[in-house]
């Protein structure tokens, strides 16, 4: 059947063809499309019924028309080559390089729809992963295996973070790094360029591969994207033993090239037009990262995305929210006061952190300090918006020392520089040197014997 | 007759052709035999749901009728399995399949080879009924499944014989009124759409004890209750789903993983095994049933997940145990109910959904209930449900519809989870209706003043709402000293009695009489301190109070150890009486 043409295409839209006459496309199935001019576009069967396949375009449907564009059915799902050749390379939204470089070439094709993993054959993400940056790994700390997105607003820097997590990452004890595999979303140029020349300075892009679609590309294939990263992630982490560091920007805009596919396709719309299926389908990208207990690799994702108007209840955090393992969510306010990273420490959670922390990988007195430093973030901010109702004069003594414990947290906890690498020791102990102006008594969260260890009242004066 | 594909959108499959296609009857879809199962008649097409991923398959391929309706396979062995949705065991799975789950693959959900001591527990010539138990086998260290005469049959009992049986091989023969003869093994079909049988049901009066203080002591849910979690990301909900499946007191903890992170069913498999039950000091996987069918896993599967899991929950109820289901979360399965109803281009309710949404929810949750069972005794399913309601706003209809029929509501609170206030169970929206039916057996069980100790605490934390209101206006400073009083109480019950850490070894549980012991000591401060402000006594006289400490590591006091604990902070509190007024 491979070399049957269809030229009855009845309909096209700017994303969907349908063409008429076709017995058996599978679902799914890959099709070529060529247009008169002989380009050809690629598409997916979205809707395959007895007479009628109904195709997703990923290239411009501009041009094609109803008499003498043809379809092939290409007989297989979308896959991809996959090598150990591809680090250091640069790829389309398609998988062809953009970097002048020939195509991989292997005996390796995997579907890039990959397989759900065996929950049972999963192993429990445990490896504490040093970031150098504070409010992560004391507060947020991500482990090996896990999938934190970053939540930001446009306008943030979400990207310099990203980056400075990819340069910085490393499991403490081990000389092996990570190897990184971004995919660019629907991003400008210039921020392609930034990672790119991000990963040349630090020496990271001979063990990175990138996929890049720009804005100015067809959107649909910001759907392919993610998927052929993952494919080359898994491949990287199962079958050549790597740990690899996914980070997929900005997902924002492969949720809108999901919503253009289904409202193209007519269906009933759910929340603000996104696809009913939109949680089913993040989940197939997100649920790909992990750890398996008979490998050695792992996959540890950190998707970006940009909240539409800084909402976290839009449908795109919140999904996303709801399937990954935590957040680190960006703060306007804090960027506005100049402080890097902008995290809001409040608002994000690793849900994986226990796993991680404590006396075998961090310290005995991670998860206290944490605590602690959350209460009395939150308390202080508290009463900074209180201050500005009633003033400063009417808190008592005791709440002074919090509100100027929110104050030092931000300049000194939260803030640091784009090249500076904390080690956890440091980023703990800055805990308890900004524990020691509030009174004993308040560090409620902290076990007796650690406030003894590590407590900065006992020398001295109170 | 073989019937034919002729569309195929995602899971939904239509088929042409069938074999006297029912409502519900099982499929075989395509050349590799994907599972699936028919929703809709129209005239001579069957439309299916496929219950795994159904790329690559065409028009024109093969579809089977089992003449079957899905089903659960029933017998010992259940017990400390991990199934996906349609009962499939995932550790099966993985040795035919590998790391990652391939479709089309068939296993069966019980091991058939393995052999059971079975013992009987009527004789030969018995008359015995329909639900009767038989006898029973050990089918882990703590519990003991007993062997149930199926649904149907009915007459005199024999051949029974103690013994080594697989679950396949006949115990006994039981012949009707008829004198016609049934061969009964330990095995047993049920098709998961329909609720098993009982007498009657009886009402719910007993608590189900969960160790969780803000759960035990201010909205409980009865053994055979029903309760809704509702809330945001990040909020916790799937902790006290842990919480509760780890330390609630029910014989057996079935978990629904139903659309959710697999490193979360990870987590559960690593540690539950490492756990020991509280009551019997044995692992935790001893009582426990997993379904796990993760959101990357297919969606149909997703839907049928629930029934899954609240059949086998009723099959052990029917044995006379006191069962305990989690679902997490209930969202993602009425979710999957709208995906497949919006690819049959049903007619869409609120958001999207189905129009029957709000039955099938009620549906759900009728099927729990404490119960007299066809066996003799009574038994109990407890249905716990999260629900994630998107941006948290819980006006959405997966919310509202489960708490029309639901009893108890956890809210969950993104702004105490924020602040790390766990569990983050807001006491000023959440209710329990069973507050009235549990009262007689927390009096006859806890104490006599429970109930007193039960409105002095909520009455507390609403007055301290209040005054807060005030202090935003005012400021502290400005409140006279009994108004101080409360919100230092409630300050207390919030810091040193609703948080609880699940990560604290000590802390994780509370048994109810050490929750008493606490409750009544930061009460009974605050009423010895409200003695002293009426003496004249200012609050910074007592602000300093050693006492106060006691309380707030009361929560990290074992359980062994709490009894002169808890007798020294009240001698402590005693003392207040001496303390006189500074004169001015």
């Amino acid at each position: 059947m491979n070399d049957i043409y269809y030229k009855t295409i009845n309909k096209v839209t700017n994303v969907l063809l349908f063409v008429e006459g076709v017995k058996d496309a599978g679902y799914n199935e890959l099709v070529e499309v060529k247009l008169e001019d002989g380009r050809s576009v690629t598409g997916q069967v979205l809707d395959s019924r007895d007479g009628l396949a109904i195709v997703q375009s990923f290239g411009e449907t501009r041009g094609m028309n109803l008499g003498n564009t043809k379809v092939k059915f290409l007989g297989n799902t979308a896959h991809i080559n996959v090598s150990t050749d591809m680090l250091g390379r640069i790829f389309d939204g398609m998988g062809r390089p953009r970097d002048r470089s020939p195509p991989i070439y292997s005996n390796e094709s995997l579907d890039i729809n990959g397989s759900s993993i065996n929950p049972y054959a999963r192993e429990e993400p445990s490896e504490f992963i040093q970031t150098g940056i504070s409010t992560i790994d004391g507060m947020n700390t991500l482990v090996r295996g896990q999938k934190l997105p970053i939540f930001s607003g446009s306008g943030l820097p979400h990207n310099r973070i990203a980056a400075q997590i990819a340069r910085q990452a490393k499991i403490l004890g081990e000389s092996e790094g990570f190897s990184v595999v971004f995919g660019g979303i629907g991003i400008n140029s210039e921020e392609a360029n930034f990672f790119k020349k991000e990963f040349e300075e630090t020496g990271a892009l001979e063990r990175a591969v990138m996929f890049l679609n720009l804005s100015s590309e067809p959107s649909m294939e910001r759907i392919i994207l993610p998927r052929l990263a993952l494919t080359t992630a898994e491949y990287l982490a199962y079958k050549e033993n790597m740990h690899v560091l996914v980070i997929l920007t900005d997902m924002t805009n492969y949720c809108e090239a999901l919503r253009e596919v289904s409202a193209a396709r007519e269906e009933v719309p759910g929340r603000r037009g996104y696809p009913g299926y939109m949680y089913t389908d993040l989940s197939t990208i997100y649920e790909r990262a992990g750890k398996i207990k008979s490998r050695r690799g792992s996959i540890t994702q950190i998707p970006i995305l940009t909240m539409p108007g800084d909402d976290i209840t839009h449908p795109i955090p919140d999904l996303t929210g709801y399937i990954t393992e935590g957040q680190i969510v960006l703060s306007r306010e804090l960027y506005r006061r100049g402080v890097y990273p902008n995290i809001d420490v409040l608002l994000s959670l690793s849900r994986l952190m226990n796993q991680g922390i404590g006396k075998k990988s961090t310290r005995e007195d991670h998860r206290g300090v944490a605590d602690q430093l959350y209460a009395a973030y939150s308390r202080g901010k508290d009463l900074r918006s209180l201050t500005e109702i009633v003033g400063e004069e009417a808190l008592s003594a005791n709440d002074k020392k919090f509100l100027k414990f929110a104050d030092s947290f931000e300049s000194n906890f939260v803030k640091q520089d784009y090249y500076e690498d904390r080690s956890i020791e440091k980023t703990l102990d800055m805990g308890w040197d900004l524990f020691a102006p509030l009174d004993e008594r308040e560090i409620k969260r902290i076990k007796d014997e650690y406030i003894k260890k590590y407590g900065k009242w006992n020398n001295g004066a109170k | 007759m073989e019937g034919k594909i002729f569309r195929v959108s995602g899971p939904v499959v239509i088929a042409n052709g069938l074999d006297n296609p029912k409502m519900y009857d099982v499929v075989k879809v395509g050349s590799s035999g994907l599972i699936g199962e028919i929703i809709k008649l129209d005239k001579a097409q069957a439309i299916i749901q496929v219950y795994e991923d159904t790329s690559g398959i065409k028009p024109g391929e093969p579809v089977e009728n089992t003449h079957r309706q899905l089903s659960v396979m029933l017998g010992p062995g259940l017990i400390g399995s991990i199934y996906d949705g349609i009962q499939r065991p995932l550790d099966k799975i993985m040795s035919k399949s590998g790391d990652f789950i391939a479709r089309g693959i068939e296993v069966e959900s019980l091991d058939t080879a393995r052999k059971w001591h079975f013992i009987p527990s009527v004789k030969d010539g018995d008359e015995v009924t329909s639900g009767a138990i038989i006898g029973e086998v050990e089918e882990t260290e703590i519990i003991k499944h007993k062997v149930m005469v199926p649904y149907g049959v009915a007459g005199v009992i024999k051949g029974l014989k103690e013994g080594d049986y697989t679950i396949k091989e006949k115990i006994a023969s039981i012949t009707d009124s008829q004198k016609k003869s049934v061969d009964i093994t330990m095995l047993q079909y049920w098709p998961v759409r329909m609720p098993r049988p009982v007498v009657d049901k009886l009402p719910p009066d007993i608590p189900l004890i969960t160790g969780q203080r803000v759960i035990d002591t201010l909205f409980p849910v009865a053994k055979g209750g029903t309760s809704a979690v509702p809330g945001p990301f990040g909020s916790g909900k799937t902790v006290i789903q842990h919480q509760l499946s780890k330390w609630s007191d029910s014989d057996i903890v079935i978990y629904v993983g139903c659309g959710e992170r697999g490193n979360e069913m990870t987590e559960i498999l690593s540690t539950f095994p490492e756990l020991n039950d509280p009551k019997s000091g044995k692992p935790l996987m001893q009582r426990t049933i997993l379904i796990a069918n993760t959101s990357n896993m297919p969606v149909a599967a997703r839907e049928a997940s629930i029934y899954t899991g609240i059949t086998l929950a009723e099959y052990y109820r029917d044995m006379g145990y006191n069962v305990a289901l989690m679902a997490d979360s209930t969202s993602r399965w009425a979710e999957a109910l709208r995906e497949i109803s919006g690819r049959l281009e049903e007619m869409p309710g609120e958001e999207g959904y189905p129009a029957y949404l709000g039955r099938k929810i009620a549906e759900f949750y009728e099927r729990a209930g404490r119960v007299n069972v066809m066996s003799g005794g009574t038994g109990s399913v407890t249905a716990i449900g999260a629900v994630s309601p998107p941006g948290g706003d819980i006006s959405e209809p997966v919310s509202q519809n489960t708490l029309r029929v639901t009893r108890v509501f956890w809210a969950l609170d993104a702004s105490l989870a924020n602040s790390r206030h766990f569990p983050s169970i807001n006491w000023l929206n959440s209710y329990s209706l069973y507050i009235d039916d549990l009262r007689p057996w927390y009096l006859k069980n806890v104490a006599e003043e429970w109930p007193e100790l039960y409105q002095k605490a909520m009455g507390t934390l609403q007055k301290e709402a209040e005054i807060n209101e005030i202090v935003q206006l005012v400021g502290y400073d400005a409140l006279p000293e009994a108004d101080k009083l409360i919100l230092d109480i409630a300050k207390s019950i919030r810091e040193d009695y609703l948080q609880q850490s699940a990560f604290d070894e000590v802390d994780a549980y509370t048994s109810i009489r050490k929750q008493y012991m606490m409750l009544k000591s930061i009460l009974a401060l605050g009423d010895e301190e409200e003695i002293a402000l009426i003496k004249g006594v200012a609050m910074e006289q007592m602000a300093d109070l050693e006492v106060r400490q006691k309380i707030a590591k009361m929560k990290f006091v074992k359980e062994e150890s709490i009894e002169p604990y808890y007798n020294e902070i009240i001698s402590s509190i005693s003392k207040i009486k001496a303390i006189e007024p500074e004169k001015k």
